[in-house]
């Protein structure tokens, strides 16, 4: 595989020093695919618009190393500094755009920062609008737009000088669901189309299923978990992971004690496997669903299913052996109020 | 007082007539001068205050402390002291302490550090997410200051402007005083030490008319380069 084009390596930021300092960031090693959706999520707090700001370098790290595309930002003088950032532009959750500019001017304006001819950069704009589905909406200004359009709009101002990298601070944050999906899907396209790597920092787990490859989980400033999206989806190993995956948790302590609870993890088989249904119609025993908390990726199911047994012994060990003889899932039995989420 | 019906006699205006449209011209040219100089200070001053800033584009405490007292000095001290007090200086620059030349040196210096801060209001208006935003596309100090700031902050700039020439113009009329000349050197000659009340009331008038008429264009103009209200 070839070089990351975003490594991270050992980033430390601080804010303030002696006793009033306040750690956001520690320790954060990152290595960011070329090409990947990379997602980054955690909650309010836990320093991922920090980290995402520290990746063009909005936010200098108080140590470590930010290598983009083979370069270590860290170290460039300031000039080069904004030469490489043209590599790695950025949207927001608030759009930022001019609002005295036109679109066609807000999308020209990174061009006219770096020198590019007016009526290149013109013919380049209406070519971007086209590609953000905005092609009649040149010259409206951005307070006539939705919040939808806006965001359109800085998506193409952002792919204005062909970066390597597009970073999304909370993008979708300010949308409604509607808005959100197009705008998702609009970055997917754009993420295959043109082969920009894709680094999403949001707080909505349903960004992160729809169109991450990647996601690394930010808690209290240090990476929790990282790995593909389907290995942590269906295996969250840390507390702060399964927060995320299953907000809602399913805890026994609800149910009455005495009931033999067993808990099924999905990894990630058909989502159309009638798992329940077969364990009666094969087995003849009857289960309670206590509690689940399940998702599907691309067709496929993740999550986890507290299933009450029989209180018969020989109907519970019979469910037992039946759903450990299943493909795609995992087996525990519960005793007690083992999720706390 | 029935004196004051005088103006509405023909013989009036053959005796002030001259001498009023004198003064407005004055009035005008030394108000136009001086806004024109002091913005020429002034905006640069409040352009910089904003980008030295703790959180500004370059921050620099130094300057931005040093220039900031200098500015709260001069808007510490009254127009007719400082007028006064400059008065060498004054004398020095433009070769004379009276007429419009005279009045324009002290004008500027008053009005400067007060459209600095002006200024500086305006440009605070601006998103400081747009100005993030310039930055992370690799703009440089200086093109965040001209194809960011100046602009995002256009209607409120010149929504100030209205201010500070209204400002200008009441320092015209202190300046008439002490030999500027102008509608205040006519209001305190003629109207107040002579007792020509009707001079007086078409002073005041033409004061009035002045600042309404600055008001409503710098409101037109700014309504106009304002694209977030359509």
């Amino acid at each position: 595989m070839s070089q990351p084009i975003i490594q991270i390596k050992n980033l430390n930021k601080t804010y303030g020093s002696g006793d009033g300092a306040v750690s956001a960031l520690q320790d954060i090693n990152l290595n960011i695919e070329k090409g990947d959706i990379y997602g980054i999520i955690g909650l309010s707090g836990a320093g991922k618009s920090t980290l995402v700001r520290c990746i063009n370098l909005l936010e200098r790290p108080t140590s470590g190393e930010i290598i983009v595309d083979g370069q270590d930002l860290t170290v460039l003088s300031p000039k080069a500094l904004r030469e490489a950032r043209r590599n790695v532009t950025m949207i927001f959750q608030s759009f930022n755009l001019l609002m005295q500019r036109s679109c066609i001017k807000n999308i020209c304006f990174p061009m006219e920062l770096s020198g590019v001819p007016a009526a290149q950069a013109r013919k380049r704009g209406l070519e971007l609008l086209n590609l953000v589905g905005l092609a009649d909406k040149a010259d409206a200004y951005p307070a006539q737009l939705s919040g939808g359009q806006k965001q359109r709009i800085a998506i193409a101002r952002a792919l204005a000088t062909n970066p390597k990298v597009l970073l999304c601070d909370e993008a979708t944050s300010a949308l409604d669901p509607t808005t959100t999906a197009s705008i998702l899907s609009l970055l997917k396209d754009l993420n295959q189309k043109l082969g920009v790597t894709v680094v999403i920092i949001t707080h909505q787990m349903q960004v992160i299923e729809d169109i991450c490859s990647q996601v690394a989980i930010l808690d209290g400033g240090v990476i929790a978990e990282s790995g593909a999206v389907e290995e942590i989806f269906s295996n969250p190993k840390t507390a702060a992971a399964r927060k995320l995956v299953y907000p809602g948790g399913v805890q026994v302590s609800q149910y009455p004690v005495s009931t033999r609870a067993v808990r099924i993890s999905f990894n990630g088989g058909t989502v159309y496997q009638p798992l329940i249904s077969s364990l009666a119609i094969e087995c003849g025993v009857k289960v309670s669903i206590l509690g689940a908390d399940t998702r599907s990726i691309d067709g496929r199911a993740f999550g986890t299913m507290l299933l009450g047994l029989p209180n018969n012994a020989a109907d519970a060990s019979k469910a037992l052996r039946y759903l450990k003889s299943q493909p795609n899932i995992t087996i525990e039995e519960v005793n007690e109020n083992v999720e706390s989420a | 007082m029935l004196k004051v019906l005088e103006i509405f006699t023909s013989a009036f205006w053959v005796k002030y007539g001259a001498i009023l449209a004198d003064g407005l011209i004055d009035t005008l040219i030394m108000t136009f001068v001086a806004t024109l100089f002091a913005y020429l200070l002034g905006l640069p001053l409040g352009v910089i205050l904003t980008a030295t800033q703790p959180h500004g584009i370059t921050p620099n405490a130094v300057i931005n402390r040093i220039l900031g007292g200098i500015v709260n000095i001069g808007r510490s001290i009254p127009f007719l002291v400082l007028m006064l007090a400059i008065m060498p200086f004054t004398k020095l620059i433009v070769g004379t302490r009276l007429g419009i030349r005279g009045a324009v040196v002290p004008l500027v210096i008053s009005a400067a550090p007060f459209i600095a801060r002006m200024v500086e209001t305006s440009l605070a208006e601006v998103d400081s997410g747009v100005v993030e935003a310039a930055e992370s596309m690799g703009a440089s100090p200086f093109q965040i200051i001209w194809k960011v700031y100046l602009p995002e902050a256009k209607p409120s700039l010149v929504l100030g402007g209205a201010i500070s020439v209204v400002t200008i113009l009441a320092y015209t009329a202190i300046a008439g005083s002490v030999g500027a000349g102008g509608l205040g050197d006519l209001a305190i000659r003629y109207g107040h030490a002579r007792y020509e009340t009707g001079v007086m009331v078409v002073t005041v008038i033409l004061l009035i008319l002045l600042v309404q008429l600055i008001q409503f264009l710098f409101n037109r103009v700014s309504a106009k380069v304002d694209k977030r209200l359509r």
